[in-house]
């Protein structure tokens, strides 16, 4: 925030540079050409492996479209615009670079695909409350304090919500 | 009118209040929250819906969730000048610079008046003219949908923030996505890969929540939050008879704006709210006060949001088409809810179609009520931190994935369509294209292959066709209009670049989240 006791030459003045500031401080820097190419290249990808599959579904005539002729048709779209992309995309700015705070998200998926596995196994409730520790202290950096009581208390809400709020069968380990 | 009636009968039942409060609620506090933008957590809330039973009780809910989104987001525009939602951008200048002058309860108070008064416009012009366009669109053939399906999917691609061309290919990719599983025409496989839960086709709430929840939240925990802001003192919510007077103009002309652009496949509230501000102050004897604190410019990108989120909801509702992501979002509850969306909605269910529309009008009341005596309890909200939130909607997001089918598979599915998401987000591609493309493809396919089989194989039968004929030359205008574009600036290239740039800068002051 600016300081209020600066004199106020122009208010519009003063807060674009506060916008700009903090857009400066918030946004990740862009990815650079090679992000560019290699988005075009998997949408290529996406497009000929497409095409190559629905010759196989059988295209027929346009009087009566087999179940190859759609998927084709869009996947050669997607073909042509992704090498019009590769060519005259190279230079855009709207991809984000990785860095190491990419970290954060990759651990989080990892506790998403954790919580899949385990929950038919071992009931939700554990699986819960180790991505809410995790989430909460790791990659949250709460205290340890705020860190127990909010992961039992959002794992508690859950159960009730789920199980007698809406009845669902969620697989739990706890039974009342 | 018997059954416009009935609609407020079906509003009045305690339960069907209650999940309007709770989703008007919900959508205040998420807009109020940076964070989950409205169609992320409408998606995410899609598997409660399914299980509240009650179509019309969910509808409603989720409804309340996106138009009480653009009431919330004002409020850290104008204390905070970080849009909570991507509509309330604009307000951030005339917003803030209120605020700083001490006047932040005046434009929150301005906006909260200015929302009601456009949404209620608003929803007055859809009861009038919905019936009218869905007795239109009633005896809409194969060539029809098709035309109009194609059109909504580019407007999307073609109007959002973003390069055009990555638009464009995302919503390929959305359609392509659409025919996986068996063919409804011929009984084929496509793209399964031998998987027996992919024949089946993909679930459209498990993509939804994967490509807008799980890959926003996994941003968002990559995001570099700064250091948090102390909100502005609200003081004196109630604005002055002068202020009233001052607004009341932009308070028309927004309703006006946001209510046409609204409609527009692909408009809403987004852009509604900027043709709203651009429109003010091009207009104004004193634009240099714009920025500065102009009651008006936060008079009419609020009511133009309000207006034009609650007019996006006629062509999901009269045509079956959505016009945006959230109207997407609703549009898949319905689906779920065993409700397909089209022109027939009205007749077969009138209950649910007037029991939407007039939850909107109690819900702005509720809304109003709301933002103007209990903003302080919204401004304590801001103090929640986001590191709280993320691993609650985690949780919600991944239970509920689970809960649609009982089965891991989905929650597995979701996870992949979050990578995605997220990798998309990396590389500069929206999701929201692909989204909307994934709701629209088996219509579009369905309705071209019965098209082709009418016109016995030939393409210009569409064209024959005048409704057809015309919503495709449209199509042809604006796929061609950025090329046309190009090449009148390619003709004058000095005058070009000057003006382009204070053009653009004009509406994209600062960029959406």
């Amino acid at each position: 925030m600016t300081d209020e006791r600066t004199p106020r030459q122009d208010i519009l003045e003063e807060i674009e540079a506060e916008v700009a500031e903090t857009l400066a401080d918030e946004e990740l820097p862009p990815g650079g050409p090679a992000y560019q190419t290699v988005g075009a290249l998997v949408a290529l990808a996406i497009g000929v492996g497409g095409m190559v599959l629905a010759l196989d579904y059988g295209l027929d005539g346009l009087r009566r479209p087999g179940a190859g002729m759609w998927p084709f048709v869009i996947s050669a779209v997607i073909t042509f615009l992704s090498v019009v992309l590769l060519i005259v995309g190279r230079r855009l700015e709207d991809s984000v670079a990785f860095s190491r705070v990419s970290l954060l998200p990759a651990i989080g998926v990892l506790t998403f695909i954790g919580l899949g596995v385990l929950m038919p196994l071992v009931g939700f409730e554990i699986p819960s409350l180790v991505l809410c520790v995790i989430w909460l202290r790791f990659l949250g950096g709460e205290s340890w304090r705020s860190t127990i009581v909010i992961s039992v208390c959002t794992v508690a809400a859950f159960y009730f919500l789920f199980l007698y709020g809406l009845s669902i069968p969620l697989p739990h380990l706890l039974v009342f | 009118m018997d059954a416009f009636l009935d609609g407020f009968a079906v509003v009045a039942q305690p339960e069907t209040l209650l999940y309007c409060l709770i989703g008007v609620l919900i959508g205040m506090l998420i807009g109020v929250l940076p964070g989950l933008g409205p169609a992320a957590t409408m998606a995410i809330l899609l598997p409660i819906v399914i299980q509240v039973g009650d179509p019309i009780s969910g509808v409603i809910m989720m409804a309340g969730v996106y138009y009480g989104a653009q009431y919330g987001g004002t409020i850290t525009s104008v204390l905070l000048r970080l849009p909570g939602e991507a509509s309330s951008v604009v307000t951030v200048f005339d917003g803030f610079a209120l605020a700083k002058q001490g006047k932040a309860g005046t434009a929150l108070g301005i906006a909260a008046i200015g929302s009601f008064v456009g949404a209620t416009v608003s929803i007055v012009a859809l009861s009038l003219t919905a019936p009218f366009v869905a007795s239109w669109a009633i005896d809409f053939g194969p060539p029809e949908y098709a035309a109009l399906a194609l059109l909504g999917v580019l407007l999307v691609s073609t109007i959002g923030s973003g390069n055009r061309i990555k638009a464009l290919i995302a919503a390929a990719i959305g359609l392509l996505l659409a025919t996986v599983g068996r063919d409804s025409f011929t009984g084929a496989e496509r793209y399964t890969f031998g998987s027996l839960e992919l024949s089946q086709g993909i679930d459209f709430v498990v993509v939804a929540m994967g490509l807008f929840g799980v890959a926003e939240i996994l941003h968002n925990l990559e995001e570099r939050h700064g250091k948090p802001h102390a909100p502005a003192k609200v003081a004196n919510i109630w604005p002055s008879r002068k202020d009233l007077k001052e607004a009341s103009p932009a308070v028309g002309r927004g309703t006006i704006i946001g209510f046409f652009l609204g409609v527009l496949p692909g408009g809403g509230a987004v852009m509604s709210s900027l043709a709203a501000y651009a429109t003010e102050k091009r207009i104004s004897k004193t634009p240099e006060e714009f920025g500065r604190g102009a009651i008006k410019g936060v008079a009419a990108p609020e009511t133009a949001n309000n207006a034009a989120a609650t007019s996006s909801f006629i062509p999901l509702l009269t045509l079956g088409i959505p016009a945006n992501a959230s109207m997407a979002m609703l549009f898949a509850a319905l689906l779920v809810l065993g409700i397909t969306p089209s022109p027939a909605l009205l007749d077969e269910n009138p209950d649910l179609f007037w029991g939407v529309v007039n939850s909107m009008y109690v819900g702005n009341v509720i809304l109003l009520l709301l933002s103007i005596p209990l903003v302080g309890i919204f401004v304590r909200v801001l103090r929640v931190r986001p590191a709280i939130l993320a691993p609650i909607t985690a949780l919600i997001t991944i239970l509920g994935a689970y809960t649609l089918r009982n089965s891991t598979f989905d929650v597995f599915l979701m996870i992949f369509f979050g990578v995605v998401g997220y990798l998309m987000k990396k590389g500069g591609f929206e999701p929201g294209p692909m989204v909307l493309a994934f709701v629209l493809g088996a219509i579009l396919e369905n309705n071209v292959r019965r098209s082709m089989i009418i016109y016995d194989g030939d393409p210009t039968g569409f064209l024959m066709d005048p409704i057809s004929g015309t919503i495709l030359a449209v199509f042809v205008l604006v796929a061609a209009w950025p090329g046309v574009k190009a090449l009148r600036n390619r003709n004058r290239p000095a005058a070009a670049s000057s003006g382009e740039t204070s053009s653009t800068s004009d509406n994209h002051d600062l960029p959406t989240r």
